[in-house]
């Protein structure tokens, strides 16, 4: 299918989207989290469309949200765990491409180590291509399901002040997270040690703060990024323990800020390092719907890459009814 | 340096009289610009002058009429892959390519598999260029042995064989000590010591300039600072040894600026650019275009303006093209994964006169001097010159005719050019070594 729906072929980042397109895609994921609460959690939209899961890097959470959201449509799934990216681990990322090609699939979900891996396949076959992480790019999917779960609990984002904490340099959510919400028209922040810092961060449109506590006061949301165990021993930061000392989210620091500040994190967390567990269960966390709302976002996501019409969202969940345009129609 | 003239001649037999009618002659050797004739007899420069006879009406005669006569272009830094990658270049369709970019000669880098560090390597690379029986091929020979940065290779030897330079490229020479004794033991041979300015642990992993770009794209960055670290290093060790350090491929602006700072204080230091840095800037890595990325990587705007006022006045001497063929898989792929380097030789003059001369920033004499007449001085090189009994090695352009860049054209086995597609302006008629003309715009390419 080469759709070319109101997303275009395929979702590589946020970056390239519209306000309009984003929230297109938020709202279209409105009627499908109702799905999810249902007994029987299916629905007949993707039925016939066959998805291939693409994951050349080890993930759980976002491997099953998308195999939940794809199932749910009735599509027919196939994962493939790749086993690196590099150059002397086989089979090139363009010849797996040709060969999903001859499969003759409709879409791939593609998470890969290299920024740019879902782009470059993307322009190599004629599937919908859904970007799950590429390298230290983007991840537009975790990006939407961020801005889904503060618009749930504000609702808005134009004007909100949402500050991204720790590694942004290597986090291909905080690109994401930081495109789709300005685009959106919030304030974004980012806060970490400047080692993990992009160097041009400022030409980024964000406010960089060197203390948490100065980010926490400011913001009305933290996200709040996973701290890869291995910077450190790259000489990034010195210890994880300074680090839970300096720019650790904790409840102290919260409560010092005299008022309610939404907690979000991608997952997965290490505890005590850059969240404690009180701070991740507690009140303010919206971490579990976040994961909720993933399953919806990537609903949305696929039905309108599929050729869905947003305004037959809200029919395409019920009964048998499929969208003109979408797998199952005519032109497969 | 008499075995290099010799071992890189071409062993055909000497052409006969050959008259280069009517160009435009510009050699700046000789501050000469003037339309004029240039007769060539038995591979040497006879004469030049305004209405030469045909001698005794057994020459050749090239019309030249409109075009610019000018001693052969020379590049100093090129990868020919042969020893070990002959699947992407070898040394004769590497010295086709360079004939039909206008080099009548070039130099090897030696970082081929194996490592050119000895006499017979360079001797292999020797015998490789004869039999091309095409543009003239001088090997570099690495610094370290098996350009691992630990112990000098055998200059004597190698410059005995017939290298010009020195050089570990494709790789930094990180121990300052060794970049010291190179530059030390170098002037017992009279040649320069090329270097591949990199601070290694600031550029490791690095896939494109670091900035706002490398930032959006999530690639790893490789900051200005770490050509520059490398840069100053090598001119404060040229200072102190009073060798002669080349720096290769400069990239920056703070490059330029510690280049001139050397000049400025009579300091033993040279250094090149390539076409790719002086008309491309990191934008054209947009979207991972793997055949925008090298290393040193495209950078701003701004550093681009400042290497083509460098190249203008002089800070930068030569411009070279770092010319590195890959198969088009390997560029086929994930942009970090995807090896540095473009193919330059077939496309150096064009980039260079529509980048540089076409917007004034340069005129063709200096183009000139920047392509063969300084390469040839800092290299000592023969060529470099159309002065009466020089070797007759001459590159005939047009300045002004537009073509279109198609890789599936290229005598290179490479097709790694960022320009695939575009409509430059310069091009190539006669390549012309020792008298013998190994290219034409019509005939092609010879041998």
């Amino acid at each position: 299918m080469t759709g070319n729906g109101p997303l275009g072929k395929d979702l590589l980042g946020l970056e390239p989207l519209t306000g309009d397109q984003i929230r297109l895609i938020l709202d279209t994921a409105e009627p499908f989290k109702e799905i999810s609460e249902r007994t029987i959690k299916k629905v007949p939209t993707l039925r016939g469309a066959t998805i291939v899961n693409l994951f050349f890097e080890a993930s759980t959470r976002t491997r099953v949200s998308f195999e939940f959201a794809e199932k749910r449509l009735s599509a027919d799934t196939v994962n493939v765990a790749a086993s690196g990216s590099s150059v002397s681990k086989g089979e090139t990322l363009v010849d797996t491409a040709r060969n999903l090609e001859a499969m003759r699939i409709d879409m791939v979900v593609i998470r890969h180590g290299a920024s740019g891996a879902a782009k470059f396949l993307a322009e190599r076959i004629k599937s919908n291509v859904i970007n799950a992480g590429d390298g230290t790019h983007e991840h537009p999917t975790q990006g939407l399901l961020d801005l889904l779960t503060l618009r749930d609990h504000f609702g808005k984002l134009a004007g909100l002040k949402v500050c991204i904490c720790g590694d942004v340099l290597h986090s291909r959510v905080a690109r994401s997270n930081i495109w789709g919400l300005t685009k959106m028209g919030a304030e974004v922040a980012v806060c970490g040690p400047r080692s993990l810092l992009p160097s041009a961060i400022d030409g980024m449109g964000v406010t960089v703060f060197d203390h948490i506590d100065d980010a926490i006061g400011w913001a009305d949301a933290l996200n709040i990024l996973r701290l890869q165990l291995e910077r450190m021993h790259a000489g990034y930061i010195p210890s994880l323990r300074e680090y839970n000392r300096v720019f650790g989210v904790t409840r102290e620091r919260l409560s010092r800020a005299g008022r309610d500040v939404l907690i979000l994190h991608p997952g997965p967390m290490n505890r005590g390092v850059e969240i404690d567990s009180d701070v991740a269960d507690g009140p303010f966390s919206v971490i579990l719907p976040q994961v909720t709302n993933g399953v919806a976002v990537r609903m949305a996501v696929l039905y309108l890459l599929s050729g869905g019409r947003p305004e037959l969202a809200e029919s395409a969940k019920g009964g048998g009814a499929v969208a003109p345009g979408a797998p199952g129609g005519a032109g497969r | 340096m008499s075995a290099r003239r010799a071992a890189s001649r071409s062993p055909a037999a000497p052409a006969g009289r050959l008259l280069l009618r009517g160009g435009r002659v510009v050699d700046p050797s000789q501050r000469l610009d003037e339309v004029a004739d240039v007769l060539i007899d038995e591979g040497r420069v006879l004469e030049i002058g305004a209405r030469i006879s045909e001698g005794a009406g057994e020459a050749s005669v090239v019309d030249c009429a409109g075009l610019v006569v000018s001693p052969g272009f020379i590049d100093v830094h090129c990868h020919l892959r042969e020893p070990g990658r002959e699947d992407v270049e070898t040394i004769a369709t590497g010295a086709r390519a360079a004939a039909a970019g206008g080099f009548t000669a070039v130099c090897a880098m030696p970082n081929t598999d194996p490592v050119t560090d000895n006499q017979a390597a360079v001797g292999f690379i020797l015998r490789q260029a004869l039999r091309a029986e095409s543009s003239r091929v001088y090997p570099i020979g690495a610094i370290s042995v098996g350009q691992q940065g630990v112990t000098l290779a055998e200059f004597g030897e190698m410059v005995g064989a017939g290298a010009v330079a020195v050089s570990d490229d494709g790789k930094p020479v990180v121990s300052a000590h060794l970049m010291r004794t190179a530059l030390e033991y170098a002037r017992n041979f009279g040649i320069p010591v090329a270097d591949h300015c990199e601070e290694p642990t600031l550029a490791a992993g690095g896939a494109m300039n670091e900035g706002l770009m490398s930032a959006r794209m999530g690639l790893k960055g490789i900051p200005a600072e770490a050509e520059e670290i490398m840069a100053i290093r090598d001119i404060l060790l040229a200072k102190l040894t009073g060798g002669h350090v080349h720096l290769c491929h400069m990239s920056t602006r703070g490059s330029v600026d510690l280049i001139r700072w050397g000049k400025d204080r009579g300091i033993n230091v040279t250094a090149e650019v390539c076409p790719h840095h002086i008309s491309l800037s990191e934008e054209a890595v947009a979207g991972y275009a793997t055949n925008a990325k090298m290393n040193p990587p495209l950078r701003t705007p701004d550093d681009v303006e400042a290497l083509r006022e460098a190249v203008k006045d002089g800070t930068i001497d030569v411009i070279a093209t770092d010319h590195a063929p890959h198969h088009y898989d390997e560029k086929e792929r994930e942009f970090a994964d995807a090896p540095n380097g473009i193919v330059g030789l077939e496309t150096a003059l064009a980039v260079n006169v529509t980048w540089l001369v076409k917007p004034g920033i340069i005129d063709v004499p200096v183009l000139i001097d920047r392509m063969s007449v300084a390469p040839a001085r800092l290299f000592h090189l023969p060529g470099g010159t159309l002065r009466k009994g020089s070797p007759a090695d001459v590159t005939v352009f047009d300045p002004s005719a537009e073509w279109k860049v198609d890789p599936a054209a290229f005598r290179s086995k490479g097709r790694n050019s960022p320009y695939a597609g575009l409509t430059l302006t310069g091009r190539v008629h006669f390549t012309i070594v020792d008298g013998r003309v190994i290219h034409s715009l019509q005939g092609g390419t010879g041998a």
